[in-house]
């Protein structure tokens, strides 16, 4: 039966009171979609199915229309090259120059820091894998500062992950898909990221706000910092690995020490992304295993603390280790007598096989 | 009133068509080009269709095609889920509040209009950006993006001018 013709056809509705409503409702859904957002937690429960399905599409067709770009890069760097080799020669004989010296310095530092090393018994920490992304799409706008990487779940990629260009850190990954995924820039309003001026120590955060370059929060200490100092991570927290390049320090307009990042030198076209969750992943688990309990004793070294006070019943020549308890090593407690079948077996970790078969 | 003036418009061509097209432009823009070192621009290509759809008639779907607008974005740039949702509502709402002031007005001062609509938009992102991270964003990046997003006027002109006068009802 058509509308019109139905109990409900001579009802008149005002079209703006209508679509008034609708307004209404769909502001409604926004403001629920915005009190259930939990973005600004960065954990892996709040990157929904919906954020991992648009990456996962989002990532063929961005790699499509970046192509032709990339390529024209490609292609000017090709035409600047061959129309600039001679003073781009010249540049880098004299750089190399310089840089050898820098290695003959690097190499003596390296050597005495290997003493150093030696002398105290440092641990450092092993190198950590890592996976290289190329970025498909990119937001720079004031409310979110975000990258797309064409690497996902499937390289191993987790939440968490730091993303690190040639020049410095660049984020870290907030979203992990099958073949994609999302970077947070450092610049983005909800990113913090504890660091330290290389030159004093001094521990500060590094906080976004969707401008170029981050602010630095909590700085302490007197006189921490000048101008153009070095800002590197400080490892804090278990976030980031201790020691990656962010950038050099300025004081902003408004009288606020910011960061020029590193990173923005280059263009962050392929980024590496370091497989660092945490520094557990760093220790040797094996090692961290205990498959024995370590002995603990108390003032009485005849005695485990471990151990069930004696039955009451028990005669007094009863030997203290006819309880079910382990036997510490070291202590100094009799050894059942081995022939009798009777006596209850002592538990360790691994327990001897059984004598007799059954 | 008499319906046969009314030409009752086709969502598909008044609201799908542009809606593709904002999806599209905001994809291409997302593109990571750098040229001598300087990125690309992000404007709000949302902001069209949000300023235009209202200009054109009071609408049941716009609003929820608006959501949706809203929602792609936030999804594809990152951001927080029902931001740019909420924000182009506001913006929308204005415009619907106000339309019988501005219809009929010069291109100038239509231009005006749109950049003061857009100004509503990228306020209410700040303030509920600062509501929800509890920090504030920058303003130089905001003002930014206001710029950019202002430019884009000529493509509401042409989106009102297309449909301004399907349905008569509403002239």
């Amino acid at each position: 039966m058509p509308f019109r013709e139905g109990p409900l056809g001579d009802l008149k509705v005002p079209l703006t009171w209508t679509a008034a409503v609708a307004l209404i409702v769909a502001a409604v859904i926004a403001v629920a979609f915005l009190l259930a957002d939990r973005r600004e937690t960065l954990q892996e429960q709040a990157y929904g199915v919906t954020r991992q399905t648009v990456d996962t599409v989002a990532k063929p067709v961005s790699g499509a229309i970046a192509a032709p770009g990339r390529w024209t890069g490609l292609g000017l760097d090709y035409v600047r090259s061959y129309f600039f080799t001679a003073s781009e020669n010249r540049r880098l004989k004299t750089e190399l120059a310089e840089m050898r010296q820098w290695r003959d310095r690097a190499l003596a530092l390296q050597d005495t820091n290997d003493r150093y090393k030696s002398l105290l018994g440092l641990r450092t920490d092993p190198p950590i894998p890592m996976a290289s992304a190329r970025v498909v799409s990119d937001s720079r706008g004031p409310f979110a500062n975000t990258r797309l990487a064409d690497a996902g779940s499937e390289r191993g990629i987790q939440v968490g992950n730091p993303v690190l260009n040639e020049r410095g850190l660049v984020g870290r990954i907030v979203g992990v898909a099958q073949g994609a995924s999302r970077v947070l820039l450092l610049t983005d309003i909800a990113s913090r990221t504890p660091v330290m001026i290389d030159r004093t120590n001094a521990r500060a955060i590094l906080t976004g706000d969707g401008g170029p370059n981050p602010k630095l929060e909590y700085l302490r200490g007197v006189d921490p910092i000048q101008q153009g100092d070095r800002v590197v991570t400080s490892g804090d927290g278990g976030v980031v690995p201790r020691g990656l390049p962010v950038g050099a320090a300025v004081k902003g307009l408004d009288g606020r020490w910011r960061v020029v990042l590193f990173a923005d030198q280059a263009a962050i076209d392929y980024v590496r992304i370091l497989l660092f969750k945490d520094f557990a992943q760093l220790a040797d688990q094996k090692q961290l295993e205990a498959k024995t309990l370590p002995p603990v004793t108390t003032e009485d070294p005849q005695t485990s603390i471990l151990s069930a006070p004696p039955p009451p019943a028990t005669p007094p020549a009863t030997p203290p280790a006819a309880t079910a308890t382990a036997p510490a090593a070291g202590t100094a407690q009799p050894k059942p007598p081995a022939a009798k079948p009777a006596a209850p077996k002592p538990a360790t970790a691994t327990p001897a096989p059984t004598g007799a078969p059954r | 009133m008499s319906m046969s003036g009314a030409r009752p418009l086709n969502p598909g061509r008044w609201l799908g068509v542009p809606m593709l097209l904002t999806i599209g432009a905001t994809i291409l823009f997302a593109a990571p080009i750098r040229i001598w070192g300087l990125q690309l621009p992000e404007p709000v290509f949302a902001m069209v269709p949000a300023f235009a759809w209202a200009m054109i008639r009071p609408s049941i779907l716009a609003p929820f095609a608006i959501l949706i607008l809203g929602l792609f974005l936030d999804i594809f740039w990152g951001g927080p889920t029902g931001l740019w949702g909420l924000s182009l509502l506001v913006a929308y709402a204005m415009v619907l509040v106000l339309r019988n002031m501005m219809t009929g007005q010069s291109r100038p001062m239509m231009w005006a209009w749109f950049a003061g609509v857009t100004a509503v938009a990228m306020t209410g992102g700040f303030l509920f950006t600062m509501l929800d991270s509890l920090a504030m964003p920058s303003l130089l990046a905001v003002f930014w993006q206001f710029l950019v997003t202002a430019l884009l006027f000529p493509f509401a002109h042409r989106l009102v001018d297309r449909f301004e006068d399907a349905d008569v009802r509403f002239r």
